[in-house]
């Protein structure tokens, strides 16, 4: 067996382990996004929308439908990968593969593609439950499938380099607290950032976030306050700096190896 | 045909400044059964996690099978299989789950690993448990399930540290069995444990390692054949009075029914059982008072001769 056809097995093999483990506990993983982001269509959408109108040409809940999907699939994708590598770390079960003829490269590929796996899982859930409370036009499903994809990678190495730094569980709940949750609703999932002041326009446009939301935003409905080239580029960007860094770490054996 | 094991001048210091391994030198060659015996923090462990990968080394080389295990650290692992010493699997996978993915991990497609791991779990009497969480296993049954993990993709080195440490003694002598079979069959084993018996009564080879540093590398048998005395505990059929001494033998009265008794090398333990009946001295049984090599191990740690 060549060396390539070894990783291709292993890749596999982990990516199949993770999609067994959050479908597994499914209760934990799946059903609460599905429940709170129903309730974000009920009160949000439906209750408070038609006061406050149109937005960008459209209802308020057909716009805030695309936010809520990506911020579905960045915090699972996120969510995901940290607990799983840190639970292995934990339990020590990631000595399973340090002792095995596993790339970094394909261990890290392995994660994410679990993370993936789940963010897209949760977001074809909550679109699908979306269809209950408005219909959903697609213009433009490469954009749609491309910006879901990047994301949940992009946000997948952010899990992974928390888990392979977090020394405690509380350690893979701070960064989710405090920096993705209040940069995912000052993102505009809820509203255009048109509606801001200059300044806070301005500060908006530092919110990595807010570039994703946008560009799913407009593969759906073809609106956005972003333009999707530098949407795509910056993906692209911070995906090369998060990849090149955890492949570091897992070589380095970083929170591994003694 | 290359060792097994080679390691040259392998050193160890840790973030602390401990120097865990002082630049040992080791070779094991392929199919041996071959002991690593050391007190709790000689620097065993640290050996075995530089071979498996998950300690890295500070200096010096380490070979499994010829290849390098950081020049060359797929080749090293494809060959070794690791049974360490703490449970290090996911507690919520199912048993057969644990075996297989580990298959997957060395390139084992499912179909291919499923039947070996169905021998192995078989073989390890763990078939009949294989769809249950590994939490729910027994101590000795976690133990046997690291070695049927160890041993799935068919390695030709197997490290065993302390695989029968907290193992009932019947399970124990079992695993004896099985681990000789594979010794038998070609597979080169290394073992670490805290039962010297274990070591006496299965390895052919073996090196006493203490405060980071290799005291003794020899077979088992030479080093037996080092000892210059042997301590019995006999029990007596009737009591003896307090200060009893039996003439021309090194003995102590332990008790009033139970006397030590030393048997010099080159002694014949008939002359002491002759010296007991001249005294009118009867026996109902007789032990060691400590495994052979138990008390050659302690004398070696202690520094002192064997």
């Amino acid at each position: 067996m060549t060396q390539a056809q070894i990783q291709w097995v292993a890749l596999t093999t982990i990516v199949a382990k993770e999609i067994r483990r959050f479908m597994r506990i499914w209760q934990q993983t799946l059903v609460p996004p599905a429940i709170t982001m129903s309730l974000y269509f009920v009160i949000f959408g439906n209750l408070i929308g038609p006061r406050i109108g149109e937005m960008h040409g459209v209802d308020y809940m057909s716009f805030i439908v695309p936010g809520l999907i990506m911020m579905s699939v960045i915090t699972n994708a996120y969510g995901n990968v940290a607990s799983s590598f840190f639970s292995n770390k934990f339990q020590k079960s990631v000595e399973e593969l340090m002792v095995a003829p596993v790339h970094p490269l394909t261990i890290l590929a392995g994660f994410i593609a679990g993370g993936v796996a789940r963010g897209v899982c949760v977001g074809v859930i909550v679109t699908l439950l979306s269809l209950y409370f408005t219909s959903l036009e697609i213009h433009h499903l490469l954009i749609v499938v491309g910006i879901v994809v990047l994301s949940a990678v992009l946000f997948s190495l952010g899990g992974f380099i928390n888990a392979v730094h977090a020394r405690k569980f509380d350690d893979i709940s701070i960064i989710p607290t405090f920096v993705i949750t209040p940069l995912t609703y000052l993102g505009g999932v809820f509203y255009s950032i048109d509606l801001l002041p200059q300044h806070w326009q301005w500060l908006s446009q530092l919110n990595p976030i807010l570039y994703m939301v946008n560009t799913f935003r407009y593969g759906i409905l073809g609106v956005s306050d972003v333009g999707v080239g530098i949407s795509f580029l910056m993906m692209f960007v911070f995906i090369v700096l998060l990849g090149g860094y955890s492949v570091f770490l897992l070589k380095r054996g970083t929170g591994m190896r003694q | 045909m290359v060792p097994a094991l080679h390691v040259q001048g392998l050193r160890k210091v840790y973030g602390n400044g401990f120097e865990a391994l002082k630049g040992i030198d080791l070779t094991v060659e392929q199919g041996d059964f071959f002991a690593l015996l050391g007190p709790n923090g000689a620097g065993k462990s640290t050996t075995l996690g530089i071979l498996s990968g998950l300690v890295q080394k500070t200096s010096g080389t380490a070979e499994v099978m010829g290849c390098d295990v950081n020049a060359d650290s797929f080749g090293a692992r494809l060959n070794l299989g690791v049974v360490p010493q703490e449970f290090n699997f996911n507690q919520f996978e199912k048993v057969e789950d644990i075996v297989v993915t580990q298959a997957g991990y060395f390139g084992l497609r499912a179909a291919e690993a499923r039947v070996r791991a169905e021998y192995l779990l078989k073989a390890l009497d763990l078939w009949d448990k294989r769809n249950e969480a590994s939490r729910m296993l027994s101590g000795g049954m976690k133990r046997r399930l690291m070695i049927a993990r160890a041993l799935i993709h068919q390695p030709k080195v197997l490290i065993l540290d302390e695989p029968t440490a907290g193992v009932d003694i019947e399970l124990r002598r079992s695993m004896w069995d099985f681990m000789k079979e594979l010794n038998e069959s070609g597979t080169t084993i290394i073992l670490t444990t805290h039962y010297l018996e274990e070591a006496e009564q299965l390895c052919r080879n073996i090196a006493i390692i203490n405060k980071g540093e290799i005291v003794r590398s020899t077979s088992v048998r030479s080093l037996l054949a080092q000892m210059h005395a042997e301590t019995f505990v006999l029990d007596l059929q009737s009591p003896l009075v307090d200060g009893f001494v039996l003439p021309g033998v090194e003995s102590r009265l332990v008790s009033a029914d139970c006397l030590e008794v030393v048997v010099q090398e080159g002694q014949a333990i008939n002359e002491v059982f002759v010296k007991l009946s001249q005294a009118g001295i009867g026996v109902r049984s007789m032990r060691p008072k400590a495994n052979r090599l138990e008390e050659l191990f302690v004398n070696l740690v202690r520094g002192g001769a064997a």
